[in-house]
């Protein structure tokens, strides 16, 4: 059966879930053969394998973390080279994404990127996107080389689905650009303990009607009692009220969850950008003319500082 | 020795209006005004920024587009830009990311260059991996999106705010460079920019002057194909309250119909 490259996302050995419904869409296509880089590569073969990779192809050595990209780039490809996959599959992070462009060039492949769903089709994989602020959706596939494709978080079910997993040492030999860029610091994101945000199943947003760094533990305190994301609106970034790693919209982080609130958010395109494919979305807003109000599947015509507590309470009360 | 930064730009739809496929499903510029890519606005920032820490620099932007691109560049050359120049070919109508780093590749090359600073992404495409590419056709380093940049002894440094980790970069010059929105907020172009820009050349070129032959561009040279674009069915209305003081039960009520608590 043909062979599918899966790129794994991992923070020292733990695999973070978009791998995990990578290897579901994978599944689709052909037999996941997992590539997985860097400090604890080895340690992720057990989870891989549970959901459906039947070899896991490991590398080590200190340029993944030293330099950036390309060492990852040298990898990936040396990886395309011994399985000769018929698809590559990448999450759609930052620095994954420009990980799967550069092998698209090197490998003489057409890229699609940002991938919401991927099925198998006559001619390649078909891979659906939603564009222009989610106000379309697309169908296409690459016509060019070994299709490689980025999916975006919360895409594909995670499925069970037991295989060898067996791992393989991959050897890699690094080119001359690969020592280009060095990564002369490294200052770890402190942990909130709250879920990632792209990851999440249920969001909480909060924008300009929140009004101040110092009201954001009213959308916190929602967000904790629903084991949710907490997210914000650009408006509420550039006002410095919370760190950009949590912005949602065009420039931030796109989400998709199965529960978006949108607290004293209007819902400007940029906005509505990052949060449309969201499957159940709510909002609290005081202004009845909020174009916010047009997603809502629910939504509440009022003060946040009023709903938002009442439903925290209401929430810890049912959940006991 | 002069500093030559190249700012790569995109004219995009813009994003506040209706945005549309053509038939072709090629992004139907017809229909729309454009505009240069808000997200581009801050690469062209920190050029200026740069050249004027740099005892000589000299800022080129360059765009791939239609006619009507040239008002990206003007734009760009409003703010503060020197030169321009605009690639542009019937054959080109329908390429997609491949073709057009390919161009920008060849047309940087033919510019001359040290440094090359792009957007994060563009605002109707939003892939966010030209600039990745870019480096790997020049074959010079990546140091990309960064939300502070700066260039000295002919290196350039920056710092990356990823999703795990925040992290300073360093690379020799010539490099490939891009810039998120928290950069720094670009500048409007004075009324003395905008009348300067009038004066500033603009250079056009087409795929012969770059030596690309048109079977590797456009629609058809395409390496990826767009099979249907539909549009998104309006969300179906939902139900709005009005807070009575009981809103936030109301929602909770809500949220327990649907399984969330």
């Amino acid at each position: 059966m043909a062979e599918v490259l899966v790129y794994v996302d991992h923070v020292d050995g733990a695999v973070r879930k978009p791998t995990l419904e990578l290897l579901t869409l994978a599944r689709r296509i052909g037999e996941p053969v997992a590539v997985a880089l860097g400090k604890g590569a080895e340690a992720t073969a057990a989870t891989l394998a549970e959901h459906g990779a039947v070899k896991v192809l490991t590398a080590d050595a200190p340029e993944f973390a030293d330099y950036l990209v390309v060492p990852k780039v040298d990898a990936l490809q040396a990886a395309y080279d011994a399985v000769s996959p018929v698809a590559v599959l990448v999450p759609s992070s930052a620095e994954a994404k420009e990980i799967a462009a550069r092998l698209a060039v090197r490998i003489g492949s057409g890229i699609i990127t940002d991938a919401v769903d991927l099925e198998a089709g006559d001619e390649g994989p078909v891979a659906t996107q939603a564009v222009f602020a989610a106000s379309y959706t697309t169908k296409s596939r690459v016509s060019k080389g070994t299709p490689v494709i980025t999916v975006k978080p919360n895409s594909a079910p995670v499925e069970a689905a037991p295989a060898a997993g067996t791992v393989e040492a991959l050897s890699v030999s690094f080119g001359e650009n690969a020592t280009g860029t060095k990564v002369v610091a490294r200052t770890p994101r402190e942990s909130t303990g709250r879920p990632e945000l792209t990851e999440a199943a249920i969001v909480v947003s909060g924008g300009r009607g929140v009004n101040g760094a110092e009201n954001f533990h009213v959308i916190e305190e929602l967000a904790d009692s629903l084991g949710a994301a907490v997210g914000a609106s650009r408006a509420a970034v550039d006002a410095g009220w919370y760190p950009h790693s949590n912005q949602v919209g065009q420039t931030g982080k796109s989400v998709s969850p199965q529960l978006y609130i949108a607290s004293g958010i209007s819902g400007a395109i940029q906005h509505r950008a990052g949060m449309q494919t969201s499957k159940t979305i709510v909002a609290i807003n005081k202004d009845a003319e909020a174009p916010i109000f047009d997603l809502v599947d629910y939504g509440v015509v009022g003060d946040l500082f009023a709903v938002v507590p009442q439903l925290t309470e209401e929430v810890k009360t049912r959940k006991g | 020795m002069s500093l030559r930064i190249v700012v790569c730009v995109k004219y995009v739809p813009d994003a506040t209006g209706d945005r549309h496929f053509a038939d072709d499903l090629t992004v139907d510029r017809d229909d729309v005004d454009g505009l240069l890519s808000e997200l581009d606005e801050y690469a062209v920032e920190q050029a200026l920024q740069i050249a004027d820490e740099a005892d000589d620099a000299e800022i080129t932007v360059l765009t791939v587009g239609p006619e009507d691109a040239k008002d990206a560049l003007r734009k760009a050359l409003s703010m503060g830009a020197d030169k321009a120049v605009h690639v542009e070919d019937d054959d080109l109508h329908g390429t997609d990311v491949m073709g057009t780093s390919l161009v920008l590749a060849k047309a940087i090359e033919k510019t001359g260059y040290d440094l090359v600073i792009c957007g994060m992404a563009s605002t109707d495409g939003t892939m966010g991996v030209l600039p990745a590419i870019l480096a790997e056709r020049l074959g010079v380093p990546q140091v990309t999106l960064l939300s502070e940049v700066s260039v000295e002894d002919g290196a350039v440094k920056g710092r990356r705010d990823g999703d795990a980790a925040s992290e300073q970069l360093e690379a020799s010059l010539p490099a490939v460079v891009s810039v998120t929105d928290q950069s720094g907020e670009a500048r409007y172009p004075s009324f003395k920019g905008i009348m300067a820009a009038k004066k500033k050349p603009v250079e056009s070129l087409d795929l012969e002057d770059l030596e690309i032959d048109a079977d590797e561009v456009g629609l058809e040279g395409s390496w990826t194909k767009v099979e249907s674009a539909t549009e998104r069915p309006a969300r179906t209305a939902g139900t709005i309250v009005k807070d009575e003081g009981e809103g936030g039960k109301q929602l909770a009520e809500f949220l327990a119909g649907q399984k969330f608590i």
